[in-house]
């Protein structure tokens, strides 16, 4: 990215690679992706099994290391970070929403939302007033002293969501967020992330579901750990990447 | 993040499963209430044997004949003077030298005889009669209950009169006053001056069964003028007592002119000596009492071990949550280490409250002595425990990686 005209990359991937096991029994789930998102972009990771978008999520999202190549998150180079500064950039910079949720049991939909500030160590009323807000927004400002298990799958998510905003992060992370959602709690959760996009959230949705993968403006196609396709959803439908940008530059 | 947050989580952790909690933290409370128990049990019977020699006089020195081949016991009631080893008046009266035992409060020259009683027709046989100088009540620790000891001018006079221990009293008086009665003692009427204050039996002797009279009242009409059968010493305090009996050794040695060589022919019992072989077996049984105390404990902190590894398992899922949230590998290592640390504090406290409750009780024929050590160590043990024992577990779970971790159904 020639960068001057465009806004500053969040995600900043060159040529990553990443090897599980040893030699001959070595898999290699990615094999060279480089990919840039700018800020505020919506993109959509697409993939069937086994095609490395679960280990692109984890090294996007800063859960793994890459084998070999560069990874810039919000400028930082993260690929040699201690286990450490991992956390803590998992922290700042990133709001993960997973399938299955991932709200700790018998823990109030506030306390689930004020779990990353009280990591990020920021005092009680403060943490108090943001969590509330953020679940203001996801639309669960009368749910907020329920507790997972009273409350249905589309309210979990959205309180998975309003965790992933509430640090203010460069990037939410959203794996299969639908995945476990009925169609109409999906469309809610989907509402949701397009209301985040349009206030300005750069945000990165993996999903195997194109109707899904239709919400975002960007689709990227992954199969045996590489790149296949690189689209962007315009006016004139979908139109490759590599295109647009060589157009958009001449 | 602060330390008050981790506290909390480590809380809700513990309130989620009330019941395991509460079986872990038994564990440590058995523990810790055994050690404060156990030791006291063993305090409290070491304080028993002490109260027990203390009865006998803790500045207590018995000088007495050697029992050689013959004549010690012949000699009792008839004075025969034997040939070997008399022990006289002279020798008593040579114990009492500030120049060459300087260690030796007083003495009381002692010679015993066994009697019988009789009292308007009822007839108790005096198990022994000592026959001494007033000092004797001092160095053997007898108290008067009524009436009055006897005196000097009762001794140089050889007046005829008579302290009886409370089982006479009660066998020949029964309920009556027998201060100022007349008793006879072998047919000799003898005027009761006092009653001396009970001590209670001490094995299987009774130490009630018991007069005294002055001495020279004694060898008038029951022993003869011959050898005495004891030397009663009273040290100047009860850290002199070996000091005066290596004094009482030397002028004995002398008087009876005995080679630094030879056996000598009497025998200086060291009632401290004695205490000191007793205060160290009940040191003993105490530190053997806490062993098994302390194993207890250990038990009890291998459950919090055990806990801690089926808490980590089964909340591997949440540690993978708040590692991807953020958590740092410190936050979930004092996360668990907390809930270890508050299980075994908790229990600690609890043990403590129970050890003390315990303690009011009268365990096996002893009253317990609380060792406030063995509080404050045992409170102590079960902290450290709780970081011992819940360091391997929280560890575990602090290197859990975040990928597996979330994995985990």
């Amino acid at each position: 990215m020639s960068g001057s005209n465009g806004p500053k990359p969040v995600i900043e991937l060159a040529d990553i690679h990443k090897t599980y096991g040893m030699d001959g029994t070595a898999v290699h789930a990615l094999r060279g992706v480089s990919l840039t998102v700018p800020a505020g972009d919506y993109v959509a990771i697409m993939g069937a099994s086994g095609s490395g978008k679960s280990t692109m999520m984890n090294i996007v999202g800063c859960l793994d290391v890459p084998t070999s190549g560069r990874y810039l998150l919000d400028g930082i180079e993260v690929e040699h970070l201690s286990d450490r500064q991992l956390a803590l950039v998992r922290n700042r910079k990133i709001g993960f929403v997973f399938q299955s949720f991932n709200l700790l049991p018998r823990t109030t939909a506030l306390d689930n939302v004020e779990l990353p500030l009280i990591y990020a160590g920021v005092g009680t009323t403060e943490r108090r007033r943001r969590a509330r807000a953020a679940l203001e927004l996801v639309g669960l400002g009368e749910r907020l002293n329920h507790k997972p298990q009273e409350l249905s799958g589309g309210q979990q998510q959205r309180v998975a969501v309003a965790r992933a905003l509430v640090t203010a992060p460069s990037l939410i992370l959203a794996d299969e967020p639908t995945g476990n959602l009925d169609s109409t709690s999906s469309a809610d959760v989907m509402a949701l992330f397009d209301r985040l996009h349009q206030a300005g959230r750069t945000i990165v949705l993996i999903t195997h579901e194109h109707d899904i993968a239709e919400h975002a403006e960007r689709a990227i196609r992954l199969m045996d750990g590489q790149i296949v396709s690189d689209e962007r959803n315009g006016e004139r439908g979908w139109i490759s990447e590599q295109h647009r940008v060589q157009h958009g530059s001449v | 993040m602060r330390f008050r947050e981790v506290f909390r989580f480590a809380f809700a952790g513990l309130k989620a499963n009330k019941l395991r909690s509460a079986l872990t933290t038994l564990g440590i409370l058995i523990g810790v209430g055994a050690v404060i128990l156990l030791v006291a049990v063993g305090k409290g019977s070491g304080a028993q044997v002490q109260a027990n020699i203390d009865k006998l006089g803790t500045n207590l020195l018995e000088v007495s004949r050697q029992a050689g081949g013959f004549g010690a016991r012949a000699s009792r009631n008839t004075g025969t003077q034997s040939t070997v080893s008399a022990l006289t008046l002279a020798d008593a009266q040579a114990l009492v030298d500030p120049v060459n035992a300087p260690d030796v409060l007083d003495e009381a020259p002692v010679v015993t005889a066994s009697p019988t009683a009789t009292y308007q027709g009822a007839t108790h046989p005096i198990a022994q009669l000592v026959g001494t100088y007033p000092a004797y009540l001092t160095a053997t620790n007898w108290q008067i209950a009524e009436g009055s000891s006897i005196t000097d001018d009762d001794v140089s006079q050889a007046r005829k009169v008579i302290v009886i221990g409370q089982t006479v009293a009660t066998d020949l008086f029964g309920t009556a006053d027998p201060v100022g009665q007349q008793v006879m003692i072998n047919s000799v009427p003898y005027s009761v001056e006092g009653v001396l204050q009970a001590k209670g039996s001490s094995g299987l002797q009774d130490a009630d069964d018991f007069a005294i009279a002055p001495l020279t009242t004694v060898q008038d009409s029951l022993s003869g003028f011959g050898s005495l059968n004891q030397i009663v010493v009273q040290a100047k305090s009860a850290d002199a007592t070996t000091a005066a009996q290596d004094e009482i050794t030397s002028i004995l040695t002398a008087r009876h002119h005995l080679a630094a060589t030879a056996s000598p022919d009497f025998r200086v019992l060291n009632q401290q000596s004695l205490l000191a072989t007793s205060s160290s077996t009940t040191h003993t049984f105490t530190v053997l009492l806490g062993a098994v105390a302390a194993i207890s404990l250990l038990v009890g902190g291998i459950g919090i071990t055990n806990i801690m590894l089926v808490t980590v398992t089964e909340r591997t899922r949440e540690i993978g949550i708040r590692k991807a949230l953020g958590a740092p590998r410190a936050a979930i290592l004092g996360q668990f280490l907390i809930e270890a640390v508050m299980l075994s504090l908790i229990g600690g406290a609890l043990g403590v409250a129970a050890g003390l409750i315990g303690t009011r009780f009268t365990v096996a024929g002893v009253k317990p002595v609380i060792v406030p050590a063995s509080i404050a160590l045992a409170f102590a043990v079960s902290a450290l425990i709780g970081l011992f024992f819940g360091s391997f577990p929280a560890n575990r779970a602090a290197k859990l990686h975040p990928i597996q971790a979330l994995r985990h159904e």
